[in-house]
């Protein structure tokens, strides 16, 4: 009985999505674990890129988009290099974190989300990243103050963390296409 | 020789030093930098992570910018940006609905012609190592470094094209043409956790310690890196208090800049004592 209410939880479509939004063939992998091997981030992550793999097969959708494991991949890529089947890890945890957000689901490393955010957002207010901005906008959305501060003095007593903004003209040229690249 | 320079968005903030280390080693090569006009910023791990599309179509922007420059292949010093120009060209290059997309949202006509290289390559193989070891007025004799070659540089090897992943050897093979030593190590290509350092600074810590450590097994001096933010992480996040440089300042130091001093006051750990301890001071 056990068994089946399991089976009614698996999404039957969700492996043909992940390979859609990916372009990676999915159905490849063949569970080596040298993703696993060379990963930075696996020993903090709540899913090994192995498993998330095989869970994606096994039609695994809430677990999958829900883990702490896909905020948590830095991108290094080690994966992808070294996968026999060319399977571009990095690229999958790209589209596996923009399907969660679609769903709606959300993000189990909430503070990742929140800094990518507010990166995004300093870009969208001037074409260039200004760190002092984006990084105070990103402590006011985690309400996370005191992680960090002498590191940010360091870097703003060297004179690294101007005050003014470096803006790009065509300011114009940057709203339209984040209007076009918007969800 | 002439190139199209993306500067990026943290040539006068974070990574000031590599920016100016930058200017002064290529003049004495005798490179001209063409500045983009009015360059965005390359969109970084943040667009990838959660705006795919963004994240093809603001380095698109950059490269459409280059193409309207003529002058010449465009050049990036930071091991960040290259990587997310290299993703947008591609796309451009290998999914043509995608290329049309793009096109449509930047409004221009994308030209495969269009070279994009990192800082490292252009060095080492357009300038060449002849023209290196000519200006060479103060050979690095006697320090070992650790070449840091990190993530993005080299990975994905489909999209950058760079060097051999696994082992690289750009940087050491620049390094041992001004004079020094670069060790043999196991970690040139580990992740030194990139923009995690804000958000989980102990994983970032435990990450760029072991990097440091094994620097320091293999007798090396400091650390050499292209990327503003290895740079900042394996300087920030580490107590071994080993110096960290970016290559064009030991470049710099070599061809004996003059202003070469300005660049350590911007520095974490101060490499002046080294410098000095090898009468490079």
């Amino acid at each position: 009985m056990e068994a089946i209410t399991e089976m009614n939880k698996m999404d039957a479509t969700f492996l043909e999505e992940a390979k859609k939004r990916s372009g990676e063939d999915l159905s490849l992998c063949y569970q080596c674990l040298k993703c696993t091997a060379g990963c930075p981030t696996a020993p903090i992550m709540d899913i090994r890129p192995n498993n998330i793999i095989r869970m994606i097969q096994m039609g695994m959708k809430q677990e999958v988009l829900g883990s702490s494991a896909i905020w948590l991949c830095v991108s290094c890529e080690t994966c992808g290099t070294r996968c026999p089947n060319k399977i571009d890890i990095g690229v999958l945890m790209d589209a596996l974190r923009e399907m969660a957000i679609d769903e709606g689901i959300h993000a189990k490393e909430k503070n990742i989300h929140l800094l990518h955010e507010a990166f995004i957002d300093s870009i969208r207010r001037g074409g260039r990243v200004h760190e002092a901005t984006m990084l105070i906008d990103y402590k006011l959305r985690s309400k996370d103050f005191l992680t960090d501060l002498v590191p940010g003095m360091m870097l703003f007593m060297k004179g690294k963390i101007p005050l003014l903004p470096s803006l790009v003209k065509g300011r114009g040229e940057i709203k339209r296409i984040f209007e076009r690249c918007k969800k | 020789m002439r190139f199209s320079y993306f500067p990026g968005c943290t040539d006068h903030s974070t990574s000031y030093e590599y920016g100016r280390s930058t200017e002064a080693v290529l003049k004495t090569l005798g490179v001209d930098l063409v500045e983009i006009e009015d360059w965005n910023c390359c969109g970084a791990a943040a667009t990838h992570s959660i705006n795919h599309l963004l994240s093809l179509s603001l380095p698109a922007r950059n490269i459409s910018k280059a193409q309207a420059a003529q002058a010449g292949p465009l050049v990036i010093p930071c091991a960040g940006c290259f990587n997310m120009l290299k993703r947008a060209e591609y796309a451009l290059k290998n999914d043509e609905a995608r290329r049309k997309e793009i096109e449509d949202i930047v409004q221009f006509n994308y030209d495969p012609g269009l070279e994009i290289l990192a800082l490292i390559d252009v060095v080492l193989n357009r300038v060449g190592l002849d023209q290196i070891r000519e200006k060479v007025k103060k050979p690095l004799t006697g320090l070992k470094a650790a070449c840091y070659y990190g993530c993005a540089l080299v990975r994905h090897p489909k999209v950058t094209g760079l060097d051999d992943p696994e082992n690289p050897q750009y940087m050491d093979r620049i390094m041992k043409a001004i004079g020094a030593e670069p060790v043999d190590w196991s970690y040139k290509i580990d992740c030194c956790g990139a923009d995690l350092a804000l958000t989980y600074g102990n994983v970032v810590q435990k990450m760029v310690g072991k990097i440091v450590a094994m620097a320091k097994e293999a007798g090396a001096q400091c650390i050499v890196t292209s990327c503003g933010l290895c740079q900042a992480n394996l300087e920030m996040r580490q107590d071994a208090g080993l110096p960290v440089f970016y290559f064009t300042e030991l470049m710099g130091v070599a061809f004996d800049s003059e202003k070469k001093n300005t660049w350590w006051k911007k520095h974490m750990i101060s490499p002046k004592g080294l410098l000095e301890s090898l009468g490079l001071g």
